[in-house]
C-alpha cells in the first residue's frame, strides 16, 4: 500500500524494537519487545506512553462554533466551559454514530476535536458540509499525539518538566505555543493527552521516556486495556448503524439536549427512544478460559442468534477473557446467560457491567 | 533415535517410531506473543495434513496451528489448560502441542530440517 501514512516519530518506535501493523491507514506500532500483555500490566501499575498521532486533531473557530457544535453533536457547547473536554459523537440524520470523539473549549470562540484516525477524513466532508451558514473555520491541525497513561503519569510528567498537575479528569491546558494537553486518554486510568508540535515531539518523548517507570505501549495492548475500561472502538463497538442508546452511551447526551433536539439526527434519536430498544451494548464473560472475540454469535437456550459479539479477547488485569457484544433487550440485565458459537464450539457466557476494570480517572 | 522436521508454516515435529510430537518453533511464539489459551483437539481425531488441528490465542488474535502430515491424535499436553505460557517459556520442549501416529511416512519427506528451517526465517 503505497499511501500507508506513517507515525512522525517512526524511527524512535523502531528503534525500541516495535512490531508493526496497519491500522486505519496507518503504519502503527502494535507491541514492542516487552509484548502485549506486559504493556497492558505496566499501564495500570505504573504508566504506559502510546503514539496515538494517527488521530486527528481539528482546530474549530469563530462567533458561532458553540452553535455548530451544537448542530454537528448532541451537545450543549455553550455550557462547556473553558479549559474543559466533553465525550461526544457526530451523529447522521438516522442517529447513527459517524464517530465518536472529545470536543474540547480553549476558549469562548475556539475548541479543538479529537477524532478517530479511520474516520478524519470522512469527519471531515461531514463538518465542512454542515459548516455551512455558519461563522467558523475548520481546521485540520499537524500534531504529534502522545498518550501517557497510568498511575504514575502525573509525577512522570512533572519529571520531564511538564507539570500538568493542576488538571482534573475531562480538563485542559495550553503549556507552551501550539500545546494541547488533556488529562483523559483511552485505557480507564488517570492520565494525560498531549499534543504538540512535530519538531518538539521526539526530545520531550524521550525525556518522558527517561523516566524508568515510562514504557512505550503499542495498539495492541491499547486494544485490551480499553476493552477492559467498557470503552468503546468506532469501527467495532459503535458504527453509523448503531445509535447512542443502543450503544449505552445515552449518559453522554444530556437529558436538556435531547429534549431541545437541535443536532443533527435528533428527530430520528427521539423516535428510536420513544420506540424502545430492540438490543443494547453489554459487557460479557465467558465460562472457562476461552476468549470469545468480534463476530462470534450469541444464542439463547434454544439456539435461536440474540446477539453477536463486537470485541473479545483476554483481559490481562481481570485475569480472564472478556467481551463486548450487542444483545436482544431481554438478555441485557447482568447476569443473563447466553451461548457463545466459537469455531462451531458452544462457550456458555454471562453479561457483566461494564467496566471490567474500575476507572480510575482524577475526578476534581 | 528422533528426528525434528520443520513447517513452513513455523512448526517442529519430532518423528520417533511412528508418533509424532508437534509444537510450534521459536519464531512463531515469537510473533505471537504471549499466549492466553490453547484449543486442543480431541484424542482419536484423524487429522489430514494441511487440517487445522489447534488454536492458539494471544491477547489480540487467535491463531490456527495445522497438522504437518495426517495421522491420528494420540495424546494432548494438557498442561496447556492451566499454563498456556508453556508454549512462550519452552515451546520446544514442554510447550509441545499434541502427539500423533503418522498414517503415510512418505509425507515427511516434504518438510525441512533445522538447518533449512533456520536458513528460512533467518
Amino acid at each position: 500500500m503505497s499511501d500507508l501514512k506513517h507515525l512522525p516519530l517512526q524511527s524512535m518506535h523502531e528503534e525500541a524494537g516495535a512490531r508493526f501493523g496497519t491500522f486505519a491507514g496507518w503504519r502503527m506500532p502494535l507491541a514492542y519487545p516487552a509484548g502485549v500483555l506486559k504493556e497492558h500490566l505496566h499501564t495500570r501499575e505504573k504508566a504506559g506512553v502510546f503514539d496515538i498521532s494517527h488521530m486527528r486533531l481539528f482546530g474549530i473557530e469563530g462567533s458561532q462554533t458553540a452553535a455548530f457544535l451544537n448542530r454537528v453533536c448532541p451537545l450543549d457547547a455553550e455550557l462547556l466551559e473553558t479549559g474543559t473536554s466533553k465525550y461526544t459523537m457526530l451523529l447522521n440524520d438516522e442517529a447513527g454514530i459517524i464517530d465518536d470523539l472529545i470536543v474540547t473549549r480553549l476558549d469562548a470562540e475556539r475548541f479543538i476535536i479529537v477524532a478517530n484516525a479511520g474516520n478524519a477524513a470522512k469527519d471531515e466532508v461531514h463538518l465542512r458540509a454542515a459548516a455551512d451558514g455558519f461563522d467558523i473555520r475548520i481546521q485540520s491541525l499537524d500534531r504529534v499525539l502522545i498518550a501517557v497513561q497510568g498511575p504514575e503519569a502525573e509525577s512522570i510528567l512533572i519529571n520531564a518538566g511538564l507539570d500538568l498537575s493542576d488538571l482534573t479528569f475531562m480538563t485542559v491546558s495550553e503549556p507552551h505555543g501550539h500545546w494541547f494537553a488533556s488529562r483523559s486518554g483511552y485505557t480507564g486510568e488517570d492520565g494525560f493527552e498531549i499534543a504538540l508540535p512535530i519538531d518538539e515531539a521526539q526530545g520531550f518523548v524521550e525525556r518522558v521516556l527517561a523516566d524508568d517507570r515510562a514504557m512505550w505501549v503499542g495498539l495492541g495492548a491499547r486494544d485490551s486495556l480499553r476493552l477492559e475500561a467498557g470503552l468503546c472502538l468506532h469501527g467495532q463497538d459503535i458504527d453509523e448503524t448503531t445509535d447512542p442508546a443502543t450503544a449505552a452511551l445515552l449518559w453522554a447526551i444530556p437529558k436538556a439536549v435531547r429534549e431541545k433536539g437541535a443536532f443533527i439526527g435528533a428527530p430520528a434519536f427521539k423516535r428510536i427512544l420513544s420506540e424502545g430498544l430492540a438490543e443494547k451494548r453489554v459487557g460479557l464473560v465467558p465460562e472457562g478460559r476461552q476468549p470469545v472475540r468480534a463476530g462470534a454469535i450469541l444464542l439463547n437456550e434454544g439456539g435461536e442468534p440474540v446477539g453477536r459479539v463486537t470485541s473479545g479477547g483476554f483481559g490481562p488485569s481481570v485475569g480472564h477473557p472478556i467481551s463486548m457484544a450487542y444483545v436482544a433487550r431481554a438478555f441485557s440485565q447482568p447476569g443473563s446467560s447466553l451461548i457463545a458459537d466459537v469455531r462451531g464450539k458452544p462457550v456458555s457466557m454471562r453479561v457483566h457491567p461494564l467496566p471490567f476494570t474500575p476507572h480510575r480517572y482524577r475526578k476534581g | 533415535m528422533s528426528k525434528t522436521y520443520f513447517t513452513e508454516d513455523h512448526e517442529w515435529m519430532r518423528v520417533e517410531g511412528g508418533t509424532a510430537t508437534i509444537g510450534i518453533t521459536e519464531y512463531a511464539q515469537e510473533q505471537l506473543g504471549d499466549l492466553v489459551f490453547v484449543e486442543l483437539p480431541q484424542s482419536g481425531t484423524a487429522l489430514k495434513k494441511g487440517d487445522m488441528a489447534v488454536v492458539v490465542e494471544s491477547v489480540k488474535a487467535a491463531s490456527d496451528v495445522y497438522a504437518p502430515v495426517d495421522g491420528k491424535v494420540i495424546e494432548v499436553n494438557d498442561a496447556l489448560t492451566g499454563e498456556p505460557s508453556l508454549v512462550n517459556s519452552s515451546p520446544l520442549s514442554e510447550g509441545w502441542l499434541w502427539k500423533m501416529a503418522l498414517s503415510d511416512e512418505s509425507q515427511l519427506d516434504g518438510l525441512m530440517d533445522e538447518d533449512a528451517y533456520k536458513a528460512s526465517v533467518a
